[in-house]
């Protein structure tokens, strides 16, 4: 049955096997060419190099559980994972109370879950906007409490990974609008309301956050009236706010630059007016061509809450730094930045995939076109 | 309202019929450039007009002052007896009424060509979506890719996408129609398809505005034929006046130019 001959001939047909495989896609992907082929060895060198004694500190010799710091301390000990176990309700929730950690807990997971359904496009409809009109309340009544027998914790005690999710999520949610708003000012044919939209986003784009924060902590309760006050925390948002709109309305002008003309005369041309154009024609374009700039945008927002410190409230990051002025557990500043990285990571991480699967979603095949 | 000052357009030729579109003494600048001289135009209902005209010479500039796509510094413009001003509740009124369909199709990519249809409708005229869905379907029908309805224009050929560009405007009922060379961006083989669509339209009674080179739908459709240059109206008369007795040497040179390839 087995013609060599015939089995010679068959081999001859098909590829050597280095071009084949697994052999293969080492050859074509790792060692195409010498500098490529250079390349893989030092990164396999040091990879060999660093990844052993990483995993030593990070799990093998890291000290667990709840023991003291002195275990910590000792010789050829690794990371000190009893310090964020010791200290993660603090890093997480700041300085509310700690018999009362569970509300922000359970708040944080109400709100995750409210943002999770949200980013369902599906979903979007009468129910969800429900579930918002009474999530976005309970979460506010558990936070602060004072009814139902819950003890009343004001604002200036709040902190933690409930701080940064709400400061960013409600900033990002009220200011979109605004840089909407501002990017179509500035594309605006009035005068006036191009003027104005320009010298809001220069001015804002031109100073540092944390300066609007201060501003916004220490200049804006002048110009109120005497006996006004506005709490600490929502001067931080508003001004937080202003700044993420000035960003984010030039992401929208980038958007709308972008959009052919055609596509405005033919929104013209079948009598849309303005408004309607722009709801229903323009903006679902720019914003779609927006997204990877947009993403960037929110994420770097999101990281930018952490300088509330500078008015003195206590986010994810702050609370960290709090943990670690105990000076029983000084000096593990790694594990703690460490636990705040990987929080930070997971949220960021998230959007930017979330952010991918809507661009794939609202891909209509235009692009091919030409 | 007096028209004598339109009497000197010879609108001799065209069907007996009430004026839809008026220009009158209509002057354009782009800054410096005079784009549009003393252009006087009154299109009866019912009438099919092709415009053509070496490329600059304001053809479309002209037809896109119709429905404000342009704004012009002198003269009058009335539609369906409303005048364009700077009243942007009248150039609503006014495009709401006119389609326009553009050389390059202009149609909105993030939405289906069922819903590129129902947009404006529903939108502007109110209508339910039912029935706008209904009436899309139909001209869908009208130009022979009701099976297109739910993808998406980048999904489709250049031809088909001009066909839905025009089934977009019928949706809205224009009573007139303007079309700035809706066949130049097409290869040839689609460019029939078009036309045919276009013929047709003629035949159901459209006014229609048509910029064009293709001359063999002049000679079919065509009321009057326009020869534009230099942003002047140079000459006009029926087709077969215009293509075998031109009268300005300009129209002769360009006649000679068109037929030649
Ligand atoms: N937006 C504009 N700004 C300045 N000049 C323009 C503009 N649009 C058109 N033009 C000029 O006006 C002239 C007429 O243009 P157009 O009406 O498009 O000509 P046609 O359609 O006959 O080829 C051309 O010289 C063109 O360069
Ligand atoms: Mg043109």
């Amino acid at each position: 049955m087995t013609d060599p001959t015939l089995t010679a001939a068959a081999d001859e047909q098909r590829p050597p096997f280095w071009r084949t495989g697994a052999a293969g896609w080492v050859r074509t992907n790792l060692f195409n060419t010498w500098y490529n082929a250079v390349l893989t060895v030092l990164i396999l060198w040091g990879a060999v190099a660093v990844i052993p004694p990483m995993m030593d500190w990070l799990i093998l010799n890291a000290v667990w559980g709840d023991v003291g710091p002195d275990a910590c301390r000792e010789a050829g000990a690794g990371a000190c994972w009893s310090f964020i176990h010791e200290k993660y309700r603090l890093i997480l929730f700041g300085l509310y109370p700690f018999d009362e950690q569970w509300r922000p807990l359970v708040g944080l997971v109400v709100f995750i879950a409210l943002l999770g359904v949200t980013m369902r496009r599906q979903l979007w409809g009468r129910p969800l906007a429900l579930a918002w009109a009474v999530g976005a309340p309970a979460i506010l009544i558990l936070m602060y409490g004072g009814v139902f027998g819950l003890t009343y914790v004001p604002n200036t005690n709040w902190g933690g990974l409930p701080l940064t999710l709400g400061l960013s999520v409600v900033g990002l949610v009220v200011a979109f609008p605004l840089g909407i708003l501002l990017a179509l000012g500035r594309r605006s044919e009035m005068p006036i309301v191009r003027s104005l939209s320009v010298v809001y986003i220069e001015l804002i784009r031109g100073v540092p956050l944390i300066t609007i924060l201060f501003m916004a902590s220490v200049l804006f309760p002048l110009f109120l009236p005497s006996g006004v006050t506005i709490d600490k925390l929502l001067r931080a948002q508003v001004g937080m706010i202003l700044f993420a709109a000035a960003y984010l309305a030039e992401v929208v002008r980038g958007g709308l630059q972008a959009i052919p003309k055609g596509q405005y005369e033919a929104a013209d041309s079948l009598g849309l007016g303005y408004w309607r154009k722009m709801r229903l024609i323009i903006l679902p374009q720019a914003l779609r061509i927006s997204i990877p700039p947009l993403v960037n945008t929110f994420i770097g927002f999101f990281k930018d809450t952490t300088l509330v410190i500078i008015i003195g409230l206590f986010d994810l990051l702050n609370s960290a730094k709090t943990a670690l002025t105990d000076r029983a557990w000084a000096g593990f500043y790694i594990e703690a930045y460490l636990f705040c990285a990987i929080i930070y990571f997971i949220f960021c991480y998230s959007m930017s995939r979330y952010s991918q699967n809507l661009e794939a979603k609202l891909e209509t095949g235009h692009k091919r076109r030409r | 309202m007096s028209l004598s000052s339109l009497d000197k357009s010879p609108t001799e030729e065209a069907a007996p019929g009430k004026a839809i579109v008026q220009m009158v003494g209509v002057e354009k600048w782009f800054g410096d450039f005079h784009v549009l001289k003393d252009i006087d135009l009154v299109v009866d209902q019912g009438e099919k007009i092709v415009i053509c005209g070496p490329s600059g010479s304001g053809k479309s500039t002209m037809i896109r002052c119709i429905n404000a796509l342009e704004e012009y510094q002198r003269g009058r413009i009335i539609v369906d007896g409303v005048p364009l001003t700077q009243n942007l509740k009248n150039i609503e009124t006014v495009r709401s009424e006119v389609g326009m369909v553009f050389q390059q199709f202009n149609l909105f990519p993030h939405l289906t060509v069922l819903e590129n249809l129902t947009l404006a409708p529903i939108w502007v005229r109110k209508v339910p979506k039912r029935e706008a869905e209904e009436t899309a379907m139909y001209f869908l029908q009208r130009v022979k890719i009701p099976e297109q309805a739910k993808k998406y224009p980048g999904q489709l050929s250049g031809g088909q996408q001009q066909r839905v560009a025009i089934a977009r405007s019928l949706c809205m009922r224009p009573k007139v129609m303007l079309f700035d060379e809706p066949t130049s961006a097409l290869d040839p083989e689609m460019i029939k398809e078009v036309l045919e669509v276009m013929i047709e339209l003629a035949q159901d009674g459209m006014t229609m505005l048509v910029v064009t080179h293709e001359m063999g739908f002049a000679r079919t459709v065509a009321n009057r034929v326009i020869f534009m240059d230099e942003g002047r109206i140079v000459e006009q008369n029926a087709p077969e006046a215009f293509f075998n007795n031109p009268k300005s040497d300009r129209t002769k040179l360009f006649l000679s130019q068109i037929l030649a390839h």
